[in-house]
């Protein structure tokens, strides 16, 4: 039940702030930090952790459509534990940054942004397959309006071009679900949309091929890979500061959470097979993404083309099918969530104190408004994967554990490494050191910077004590049958186990999953 | 008092923090007090330490203090834990020490800088990350150190950050030294794969059980560590970013640039020497680098005419050494050489910066001249300085530089003749450096009145340059120590001998020709000068090679080809929208003839068929 209020509070707070903007005028924002105050409340009273171990922190299950076993089925573990709390985090970021920038149809404003936290939480939660579909497609309208109503000069545009390329590969999605429930009924003679009963499935190679490379590109599409990115850049450049930061923050998770989720274990043979491949992706995606990001001279366009980078790292950790790169795959969507989202909420602010995103006319900043400059450092180091901050231990998991399973495409994916102070300081410099520009901003408020000290705290607590986050998603991966035997942990005490450690490195992928292969 | 050790980076730490927390707004006036006291009180506490480290030694020789579990998955486990040995102990004396002796300068040098509250945070923030670096337990809180003192180093080249060429100093520092640390992450990738563990002690002790000596594991990693190190500590082939360096203020040069930083690729291979041992061609790749750094730097030190990059190309050249001193086995000579070089460089750069003060920021030499009356002080300290440099009998650099030289023998006769080259141009370009800016007539106009937070530190160095070889530690149990042949008499005075022969030469060739030296000399050497000049050309080549096509490529594509396709299907869409709706004209006549012509297409496709 709690799952479910999860959902509908703020589906329902959404509602509320639209019908009370005649009413309260301002106070929409108001009511929407409310809701999501109480939210956080309905949140903060789950339980963090599982009795049993099992993986599943809590469940929800009613009949829907039983007749072709739909139902509303619930879930939390602790990805989505995790996921759902960057979420709310995200969601008073959003709704707080927006306070100052929305002007106009306040209410309509704060109803799309909540009904697009409650789509998130419902992707994050349902494990029906049928009822995940939908949720992907709720999360998605409120976000077109968001782009097409309060978005910049080009919004219509990218909010067309975003629609297009979500609602295309929503519908290989849909294909793909029907696919693998259809075989599913064809093998056991049950109809069902749920995702434990699809798990143990046995597909024949063939087939599974097909319908995980349907999931996969759905969910290409939206981490971005390279080539499904090009919907990124222009949306997040047009769309309003809250939307950018529920976009890169949270949106693109969407993506990296349903690889973890379905595309992996639900073909585990098929999508090891893939891996390579995929992770080749990942590592364009990184390279890609990291030259891009450079050559633009837009500040938003810039940060969307390191969201490109940043999750390529995600998907090499995904296909590495090691605990390493599992865990770190997780580890680089909390931390790129928190940091991607703070520079969008700079440049947001830095475009409402100057009208332009055009870097070309910017410079100099750090004396007018140095702590701008400071937290604008701050989070591109964390950008450009500084240790101490969480998008190090990410990127470093990621890259262990890919090194684990293939050291050509770990090693040119490492190069990111090199690439990122590349773009990340280029950023620094244009904007805030040399000569100074024509107009200056105002330095930032007492309330943006609560906001950012905020973000801030949550990127050096990634980064300092990671291990919480790190404990809470490992039952998870190991649950969801991602880290096969993860147990072999003990492994640093004895020479001969370390032996056995160095041999398995050099046959590829972690051994215990191989066995369940054959 | 071991168990205190923490506290050793957390005061320096500690002094940055307080900077952040008030949100940059740090009074002026109070930051040398925090700046310098931070890192003043780490020092005792490190002379504390030490004195209970070296009087009653710990079991085993080392104090391991763990505090914090950091990163655990699987069977990774890294924890936030610091380890104390000789070794790090002496880097623990030379950071502190030197460190806190700078700090004191900068409260003079820095005084009238309207930065001095950011700039006193991130030379806190460095101090603290160096310390890290040097009492990490495990290798990947070794890497934090290490980036950490990476990042202190950009942000203080481009401390000025008003002007865009030090901004593109600092960012070339960085990114430099980022290709070398992205090597060393893979070597660290690589060392855990095999060996199942970062913790460095448990790490070297297993790699000793499972890799003969010489087998490609222990190759492939020493190198990829080695890459690291050459990055961090200025060595072909990645010394190109030392130079450009020298756009950050003076201490920040003397601190980071000359004593602490640039010779943590030093502390790198001498932490992991047991690696390096199981990998003998890497180790001798180790000296032959240094041998090559060393002439190319020195080299290119003789023509320099900012006093700074003199200096800057004579850290490259010193480094060498102890890149040569690790290569030919000799560890604890070259920490030797790595302390005796923090003492004369910190103490060079910092006299080099007294008398930029007193010129109002001039700091090309061959408009200084005569300054030996004008700054007596500076003269005399800087002439201490630079006779440890050229390693003259009696200073400390000669007890440092001759072991290297004697070692290097013992390994290689070519290494040591490389080594004793070095040292005649070491004489060379140091003492054309005092002759020129020192002697001969006065160019500029000299303003000589240096606080006591100038004078003190240069003074404090000086005396440490010249009796600093006695601070020598034994560092025995931590590094392994070679027998040292003292080589026969013949080899040590031609060792001893080849620096004060530079100095003569010197004497001759730059005395009567300090003005002469910019004037027309012959097209050859004026080439042979210029390539020197340039760093022997590497700026050029890595712009051509790899600057130029990236910039290329980044401005061809900045509107991402991949784009095209998805707008050639929009544009197709769009065309096909625009032909369909011309079709829909609402005349009759039209849509009868197109029926009509369908009709009889699809009959004759029928009668054809």
């Amino acid at each position: 039940m709690m799952l479910f209020w999860l959902i509908a509070v703020p589906l329902l707070g959404g509602a509320a702030c639209w019908g009370s903007e005649r009413v309260l005028g301002r106070g929409a924002a108001t009511l929407a930090l409310v809701v999501l105050a109480l939210e956080t409340l309905l949140f903060a009273s789950l339980p963090p952790h599982a009795g049993d171990g099992g993986g599943w922190l809590m469940q929800l299950a009613w009949p829907w459509i039983p007749r072709f076993g739909i139902g509303f089925h619930l879930a939390l573990d602790g990805i989505s534990y995790l996921l759902v709390a960057l979420t709310l985090l995200l969601g008073f970021m959003a709704v707080g940054c927006s306070w100052p920038e929305i002007d106009r149809h306040r209410g309509l404003y704060y109803l799309n942004v909540l009904w697009t936290l409650a789509g998130t939480i419902g992707v994050f939660l349902a494990i029906d397959l049928f009822l995940f579909f939908f949720f992907w497609e709720v999360m998605l309208v409120p976000m077109y309006f968001l782009i097409s109503i309060w978005g910049h000069e080009n919004r219509a545009y990218a909010a067309m071009k975003f629609f297009i390329f979500t609602q295309v590969s929503g519908l290989l999605m849909l294909i793909a679900i029907l696919a693998l429930v259809f075989c599913l009924e064809h093998s056991s003679g049950m109809l069902s949309f749920d995702y434990l009963d699809l798990l143990g499935q046995r597909l024949d190679a063939g087939t599974a091929r097909w319908i995980m490379l349907g999931f996969f590109v759905a969910f290409t599409v939206k981490l971005p890979a390279v080539p499904f990115h090009t919907w990124l850049p222009d949306a997040h450049t047009q769309a309003p500061t809250g939307g950018s930061v529920l976009l890169a923050g949270v949106l693109l998770k969407t993506g990296a959470y349903g690889l973890l989720r379905f595309a992996i274990p639900l073909f585990p043979e098929a999508a090891r097979e893939f891996a390579p491949a995929a992770m080749g992706l990942g590592v364009v995606g990184i390279l890609y993404g990291a030259k891009l990001a450079f050559a633009q001279t837009d500040l938003k366009r810039l940060i969307a083309y390191t969201s490109v980078s940043h999750m390529g790292f995600v998907l090499v950790g995904a296909y590495a099918f090691n605990a390493y790169g599992f865990q770190g795959a997780v580890m680089t969507m909390l931390a790129h969530g928190i940091s991607a989202a703070a520079l969008f909420m700079l440049a947001g602010a830095l475009q409402c104190r100057l009208h332009t995103r055009d870097m070309g006319r910017m410079g100099g900043f750090w004396t007018a408004a140095p702590r701008f400059g400071g937290v604008a450092l701050f989070f591109s180091l964390a950008a450009l994967g500084l240790p101490g901050l969480g998008n190090f231990i990410g990127e470093f998991l990621v890259l262990l554990g890919g090194f684990r399973s293939n050291i050509a495409l770990t090693a040119a994916a490492a190069l990111g490494l090199v690439l990122a102070p590349v773009y990340s300081l280029h950023v620094v410099q244009r904007v805030f050191h040399g000569a100074a520009a024509a107009s200056l901003p105002a330095d930032l408020r007492a309330s943006e910077l609560a906001l950012l000290a905020v973000l801030m705290t949550a990127a050096v607590a990634l980064g300092i004590r990671p291990q919480p986050f790190l404990d809470l998603s490992k039952p998870a991966l190991a649950g969801a049958s991602l880290i096969p035997e993860s147990r072999r942990a003990a492994a640093g005490a004895k020479p001969e186990q370390v032996g056995a450690v160095g041999a398995e490195g050099t046959q590829g992928f972690g051994g215990g999953g191989r066995g369940a292969v054959r | 008092m071991l168990n205190l050790l923490w506290l050793v980076p957390t005061f320096p730490l500690a002094g940055f923090l307080a900077w952040a927390a008030t949100g940059g707004s740090l009074p002026n006036r109070w930051a040398p007090w925090l700046g310098a006291g931070t890192v003043g009180l780490a020092a005792v506490l490190t002379a504390g330490i030490g004195a209970e480290f070296l009087t009653q030694p710990p079991p085993g020789n080392h104090f391991r203090q763990i505090l914090f579990d950091w990163i655990g998955v699987a069977d990774f486990r890294a924890e936030g834990a610091l380890y104390l040995d000789a070794l790090s102990l002496q880097m623990l004396f030379v950071v502190t020490g030197v460190g806190f002796l700078i700090h004191v300068y900068s409260a003079g040098y820095m005084a009238d800088d309207l930065g001095q509250a950011r700039f006193f945070a991130y030379m806190n923030l460095f101090v603290a990350a160096m310390l890290i670096l040097v009492l990490a337990d495990n290798l990947i809180l070794l890497y934090l150190g290490w980036e950490g003192v990476g990042l202190c180093s950009y942000l203080l080249i481009g401390f000025w950050y008003d002007q865009p060429e030090n901004g593109y100093a600092a960012r070339k520092a960085f990114v430099v030294t980022r290709v070398g640390d992205t090597a060393m992450a893979l070597g660290l990738f690589l060392l855990f794969d095999r060996l199942g563990t970062l913790d460095i002690q448990a790490g070297m002790a297993r790699a000793v059980d499972l890799w003969p000596s010489g087998s490609p594991l222990p190759t492939a990693a020493a190198l990829l560590l080695l890459g690291g190190a050459v990055g961090k500590s200025a060595q072909l082939p990645l010394q190109v970013w030392l130079p450009d360096a020298m756009a950050g203020p003076t201490p920040i040069s003397a601190l980071i640039h000359a004593a602490t930083m640039v010779t943590a690729g030093v502390y790198l291979i001498a932490r992991t020497q047991v690696l390096f041992h199981l990998a003998p061609e890497v180790q001798g790749l180790v000296g032959i680098v240094g041998a090559a750094t060393l002439l190319l730097a020195s080299c290119s030190a003789l023509v320099q005419t900012d006093i700074k990059r003199v200096l800057a190309y004579s850290t490259v050249s010193q480094i060498g050494y102890m890149f040569l001193a690790l290569g030919a086995g000799a560890w604890s000579a070259a920490i030797f050489h790595l302390m005796t070089h923090a003492f004369f460089k910190a103490l060079l750069f910092l006299a080099a910066g007294a008398v930029i003060l007193a010129l109002h920021h001039e700091q090309n030499i061959f408009r200084m001249g005569g300054l030996r009356q004008r700054l007596p002080l500076v003269f005399w300290t800087f002439v201490a300085g630079a006779a440890a440099l050229v390693a003259l009998p009696l200073t400390s650099g000669y007890s440092s530089k001759h072991e290297i030289l004697l070692a290097a023998y013992q390994a290689s006769p070519w290494l040591w003749a490389a080594g004793a080259l070095g040292a005649l141009l070491t004489a060379l370009y140091t003492s054309r450096l005092v002759l020129v800016a020192f002697f001969g007539p006065q160019h500029a106009e000299v303003h000589p009145a240096l606080p006591v937070t100038v004078t003190l530190p240069l003074v404090v160095l000086a005396v440490l340059s010249i009796a600093g070889g006695w601070l020598r530690m034994p560092l025995a149990p931590a590094l392994p120590e070679p027998e040292i042949h003292s080589g026969g008499f013949a080899l040590n005075l031609v060792t001893a001998a080849i620096p004060m022969v530079g100095v003569v030469l010197a004497l001759g060739l730059f005395r009567q020709r300090a003005e002469a030296a910019a004037a027309g000399p012959s097209p050859f050497v004026a080439d042979v000068s210029r390539l020197w000049f340039s760093g022997w050309g590497f700026d050029w080549i890595y712009q051509q090679l790899l600057v130029r096509p990236f910039l290329g490529l980044a401005a061809v594509n900045r509107a991402d080809v991949v784009d095209a396709a998805y707008r050639g299907i929009a544009r197709l869409a769009r065309l096909g929208h625009r032909a369909l709706s011309a079709s829909q004209t609402g005349r009759l006549r039209w849509y009868a003839a197109a029926m009509l012509l369908g009709t009889v297409l699809v009959l004759a496709a029928g009668v054809v068929s």
